[in-house]
């Protein structure tokens, strides 16, 4: 698959579906072929497959530096990888911007960054999207929005007790919440979701693991980073696991655990350190 | 294995997330947290303590002549302030409104005067190019990313150049208007504070009930998550620019008009700084995101009575400025603990 050393333990277990076949299976809204990206002579990434099924929650894991963050920009279309190809619901794609991704479906939920904190929980669901009434006026159909949004939110099961709060006031965990609320509302088929459960205690994370459950019940994909390995497990339905830019493990979470995840991480860590002393000595030398 | 129990892809229950407490309850608690967090409490608790005081020490306050006289003063403060309104919800600011209310009127005697267009066509022209002034204020600031405190500072002495070459520093005189005309439009006891209100009325109504309003407020608070939403952040923001400069030269025609007489020698920030006063000691906040135009109605009474009542109580006008000073600066100091102790109230 590629020409760098193999780091992954023996394991290069699945790939499957990898180096796709041509005739890959309906389920597979996403899927990506040898997504290659170089940052002068950084190569970041190397040639990663992934595909990720209707209704899936995938986590990618990684080390800092690993690639992960840079496949998820090149996903969400802010970046453009120097090879490979991207095809959605079987489809090639092509993203010149994160508008082009979004335009088949794919959004990506920044907890902070998403959301205006001085306007209330219905006016950021409807950001760009208000209601209005008579026409070019625009006056805001305030009563009509707040209906909707408290509909849409209970949908997704999202407990919001106030609508008229601003965001501001609200925990991390809601503002999670709503702003995974307002990616879908706007129909996004797949949400990228950078650390979702980030500085947040055990019952905000509870929140945003039942939202998280309910919508990829209802069919919306996922694709979820994180350092933590716990929140991954608890999340996921299966990960990734990306090492110098390639995916080395693709596993079930039921059929891995914490503890091997973290040998080969800590395998693949003692390896590189070995390989730089051995370099090292040869300089020496 | 420990993480069979956390392990999703077999849809293991997690315990349902419990009700957040962040009802409404009617409480001694929640009644403070309703007053903290109003942003115009403090100025109304302050207005309301100074016409007491005033009340007190003179009783000519109340007397319609005199009210009738501090409303003219506050017209422009409140017509000028709820327009700097705008431009503080989105972090801006502009320092040429003042000098555009005393350019207006300028623009308005030259048309008519010098070039013998009829008044009505003269005031419609003057609104253009006072809208153009916004229009180019908005422009630098959003295209060329200069901050606008520096673009209006320069459009402020521009416009005050402008005055001072075309006039060759004379004073001019505008012909009294015709009765009617002249009473709604400024000569009237209550023409300043019936159209500042309408204007502030005007501005509230835009900031909290239009499409416009919500996409200003979300370009002020969040510009990054304004524009990945789709909205025109720098159209929006252009537009401001052009109603403050519009109402401002609007509000310093209707001076004109009750004032018959222009001076050139008058100074555009002297006057600007006032409503951006009113505007911030009513609770507007100069980061970007919060507004309030009531805020500023009552930053703008509290001003005009302050002046009006240190005139009245025969306080030298040396100690006047000394006293405004100190004012604005407990009252700025009291909002910003204020907004502190609300954010305690969150969760």
């Amino acid at each position: 698959m590629s020409t760098a050393p193999d780091l992954s333990d023996g394991h290069e277990p699945g790939l499957p579906g990898a180096v796709a076949a041509p005739g890959a299976s309906p389920d597979v809204i996403l899927r990506t072929e040898g997504i290659t990206k170089r940052f002068g002579a950084v190569v970041a990434l190397q040639g990663i497959d992934m595909r990720l099924k209707r209704g899936e929650v995938l986590g990618l894991v990684g080390d800092n530096g690993a690639g992960k963050s840079t496949f998820v920009k090149i996903l969400c279309g802010f970046q453009r990888p120097d090879e490979g190809r991207i095809f959605v619901e079987g489809q090639p794609v092509e993203f010149h911007s994160v508008k082009d991704a979004r335009a088949v479906g794919i959004e990506t939920v920044y907890q902070d960054l998403a959301l205006v904190p001085q306007l209330t929980v219905y006016e950021n669901l409807f950001l760009n999207r208000e209601l209005t009434s008579l026409g070019k006026l625009g006056l805001l159909s305030r009563r009509r929005m707040r209906n909707l949004a408290r509909q849409y939110l209970d949908n997704i099961k999202v407990n919001m007790p106030d609508l008229d709060q601003e965001v501001e006031m609200l925990s991390g965990g809601q503002r999670q919440a709503v702003a995974v609320a307002r990616a879908t509302r706007l129909n996004a088929k797949i949400l990228l979701l950078d650390e979702p459960l980030a500085a947040m205690g055990a019952k905000e994370s509870a929140l945003i693991m039942e939202l998280v459950k309910d919508l990829s019940a209802q069919g919306v994909s996922m694709v979820v980073i994180d350092h933590n390995y716990a929140h991954l497990f608890a999340l996921c339905d299966r990960l990734n696991v990306i090492q110098q830019g390639k995916v080395t493990v693709d596993a079930r979470v039921a059929d891995t655990s914490v503890e091997e995840l973290t040998e080969l991480m800590v395998s693949a860590f003692r390896r590189q350190l070995q390989a730089g002393q051995e370099a090292l000595g040869e300089i020496a030398i | 294995m420990a993480q069979a129990a956390v392990t999703t892809s077999d849809r293991t229950p997690v315990p349902p997330a419990p009700p957040l407490e962040v009802g409404r309850g009617v409480s001694p608690a929640s009644v403070l947290k309703y007053l903290v967090q109003r942003r115009e409490a403090t100025v109304i608790t302050v207005t309301v303590l100074a016409i007491i005081y005033f009340a007190v020490r003179t009783s000519s306050i109340f007397q319609v002549a005199n009210i009738s006289v501090t409303t003219q003063y506050m017209g422009p403060i409140l017509v000028i302030g709820v327009g700097e309104v705008l431009m503080l919800v989105l972090a801006e600011i502009d320092l040429s409104a003042g000098q555009v209310y005393l350019t207006a009127p300028w623009f308005v005697y030259w048309f008519w005067h010098n070039m013998g267009v009829p008044i009505g066509l003269a005031i419609v022209i003057s609104l253009a190019l006072c809208a153009a002034i916004g229009l180019t204020n908005g422009l630098i600031t959003v295209l060329l990313g200069v901050p606008s405190l520096v673009v209006t500072l320069g459009m402020q002495f521009l416009l005050y150049g402008v005055v001072l070459v075309v006039s060759s520093y004379t004073q001019e005189q505008l012909p009294v208007l015709g009765t009617t005309y002249a009473t709604i439009f400024g000569a009237g006891a209550w023409a300043d504070l019936g159209w500042g209100v309408a204007i502030a009325a005007g501005i509230w109504f835009l900031l909290k009930r239009t499409r416009f309003g919500v996409h200003v407020t979300a370009t002020g608070g969040n510009t990054l998550a304004a524009a990945e939403a789709g909205i025109p952040v720098k159209r929006v923001k252009v537009w401001c620019f052009m109603i403050v400069s519009v109402v401002s030269g609007y509000i310093g025609i209707l001076d004109l008009i009750r004032q018959v007489s222009m001076d050139p020698g008058s100074y555009g920030l002297n006057i600007v700084l006032a409503p951006i006063v009113a505007a911030v000691i009513g609770g507007t906040a100069l980061t970007g995101g919060r507004a309030t135009v009531l805020g500023t109605f009552i930053g703008a009474l509290f001003l005009s009575i302050v002046d009006d009542g240190l005139n009245l109580t025969g306080v030298s006008a040396n100690w006047f400025y000394l006293l405004e000073g100190i004012i604005i600066l407990v009252l700025m100091i009291i909002n910003v603990r204020l907004g502190r102790f609300a954010l305690r109230f969150r969760r």
